[in-house]
């Protein structure tokens, strides 16, 4: 039986007195598209800062492809590739700049990571902008590259983080079309977002309210009556 | 399932691509390469020519015979580029964690005591570049050290660049806005190059005051300075050297410590 491409069990973290994450519980199977639903606060940016290691989890078990975080943390982060809410490219170097040196940071030689560069970037379709700088990308533009950047190193879990923020609704789409594609040609991803208009029935759905899971499951089956948002104002108590 | 196992050439093939991004970007900043000369051409041009009629000089080891002031700084204004450049590395950190750029580093399968030797390396190296560019207008100002001293202060630039590169490095770790910044300037860079060796000899410090002397003889700008001072003729001064070192494993130590997801900087921090 394959292993899960992210198993969390029982995780908890706190900053101070404040609990960020409560016994917090999930699986996301290989090769699908997992959405993490929250709202803002909610703990997803934490929970993705602990998978990726930028804070340690103070109990529970973090597993990527079967190897342990907080044991294995290297051959974790060998395998996870992530996208950040906030940009991270550089943007004084160009887009293959950018690539190459992601793949440094990743042990893969430049010879090499140029191929893979404009592979990644065919994939995302930016291949005509690899000589670009990345300031003379536009926001849709350097979505892409973020996801192609975090293509190179081959993971087997794609993070996305709010990867749609700042852009226009065509963009959107571009970049979560993106994503569903590449999850179809074996790569998992978990998409942490709070707009439910960007979560289809087939999906995978985790619901992450004030640090706890609420919900999680195939999507069409989570919303009732096929509404997603009155499921999600229901579970939460929030007001629409 | 395979394991990615991390091979010493991987360990190299990370190191170099940090050093080159770090090179790239410099070269993309001509401004800084600029900046970072004209300050101490400023000096050695304006302030030490000024002063060499004021401040007489009795015969202070390395040298062996009474020197002008501006062959006296030389070796603190090489300093003065290090530290500049450390300080600078540490803006480029705190500005690298606000724009989200840091966490590309350290997300990085290497372990953070690598990633952040790697990037202390690099900017050693951009340094010391800088401080050769330095040295050779200086010549041709009439500031000639033996010519085997050029290569004899290689070392001590490489280990004084280090510790003022650490020291950035854990600056960086506890300044948590860009704004912060100035601060750092007012209460770090300022004392550190005044109270030092780097423009006047202890001795006379000692004439003015026993407290501000024992204050330069611990500050270990001060130590950086002599370091480079006795390399560049072909000197070793052990005092120096050991406590550079010391200060260095401190420093690094330190900013390992600050950058640790467990402990320090990254524990504080509140995700979304």
């Amino acid at each position: 039986m394959p292993t899960d491409a992210l198993s969390i069990q029982n995780v908890s973290h706190s900053f101070g007195k404040f609990q960020a994450l409560k016994d917090v519980s999930l699986v996301v199977p290989r090769g699908s598209f997992t959405a993490l639903l929250g709202v803002n606060g909610a703990g997803k940016t934490t929970l993705f800062s602990l998978i990726t290691r930028l804070y340690t989890s103070t109990s529970g078990t973090i597993k990527i492809a079967g190897h342990d975080l907080r044991q294995q943390p290297g051959q974790v982060l060998a395998r996870l590739g992530v996208v950040f809410q906030s940009r991270a490219l550089d943007a004084d170097l160009t887009v293959l700049q950018n690539m190459i040196y992601h793949a440094a940071l990743h042990g893969i030689p430049a010879r090499e990571a140029r191929i893979r560069a404009v592979e990644v970037l065919e994939q995302v379709e930016l291949a005509d902008r690899i000589g670009a700088k990345v300031s003379a990308l536009s926001g849709g533009q350097q979505r892409r590259a973020e996801i192609a950047r975090a293509l190179i190193h081959r993971p087997d879990l794609l993070l996305l983080d709010e990867a749609t923020v700042g852009l226009d609704v065509k963009s959107r789409a571009e970049v979560l079309d993106l994503t569903r594609k590449l999850t179809q040609q074996g790569v998992s991803a978990l998409w942490a977002t709070h707009i439910m208009d960007e979560i289809q029935p087939d999906d995978g759905l985790v619901i992450l309210h004030k640090g706890q899971v609420l919900e999680q499951g195939r999507a069409g089956d989570i919303a009732q009556d096929g509404d997603l948002t009155a499921t999600f104002l229901r579970l939460t108590g929030e007001r629409a | 399932m395979t394991d990615r196992v991390l091979t010493p050439r991987m360990w190299f093939t990370a190191f170099w691509g940090i050093a080159r991004r770090e090179t790239l970007r410099f070269i993309n900043q001509r401004g800084r390469f600029l900046a970072a000369l004209v300050r101490p051409l400023v000096w050695l041009f304006i302030f030490a020519a000024g002063f060499r009629a004021v401040l007489g000089l009795s015969i202070t080891p390395p040298y062996q015979t009474y020197v002008l002031y501006e062959v006296y700084v030389t070796p603190g204004l090489c300093a003065m580029i290090q530290l500049f450049n450390g300080m600078q590395s540490s803006l480029s950190m705190v500005y690298d964690r606000e724009t989200g750029a840091m966490r590309t580093l350290l997300v990085s399968p290497f372990p953070r005591w690598f990633l952040l030797a790697s990037k202390l390396v690099a900017g050693v190296f951009v340094s010391i570049l800088q401080v050769y560019a330095f040295l050779a207008i200086a010549w041709a100002w009439g500031i000639e050290p033996p010519l085997y001293g050029y290569l004899t202060v290689l070392p001590a630039l490489i280990l004084s660049g280090m510790m003022l590169g650490a020291m950035g490095l854990f600056l960086s770790s506890a300044i948590r806005q860009l704004e912060n910044f100035a601060g750092v300037m007012n209460f770090v860079i300022f004392p550190m190059f005044f109270a030092s060796t780097a423009l006047y000899p202890l001795w006379r410090m000692r004439e003015s005051s026993t407290l501000l002397h024992d204050i330069c003889a611990v500050n270990p700008f001060t130590h950086a300075v002599e370091l480079i001072r006795f390399a560049l003729y072909g000197q070793f001064d052990l005092l120096s050297f050991v406590v550079v070192l010391g200060c260095l494993v401190v420093f690094f130590g330190g900013a390992v410590f600050m950058y640790d997801p467990a402990k320090g900087l990254w524990a504080r921090r509140k995700g979304g």
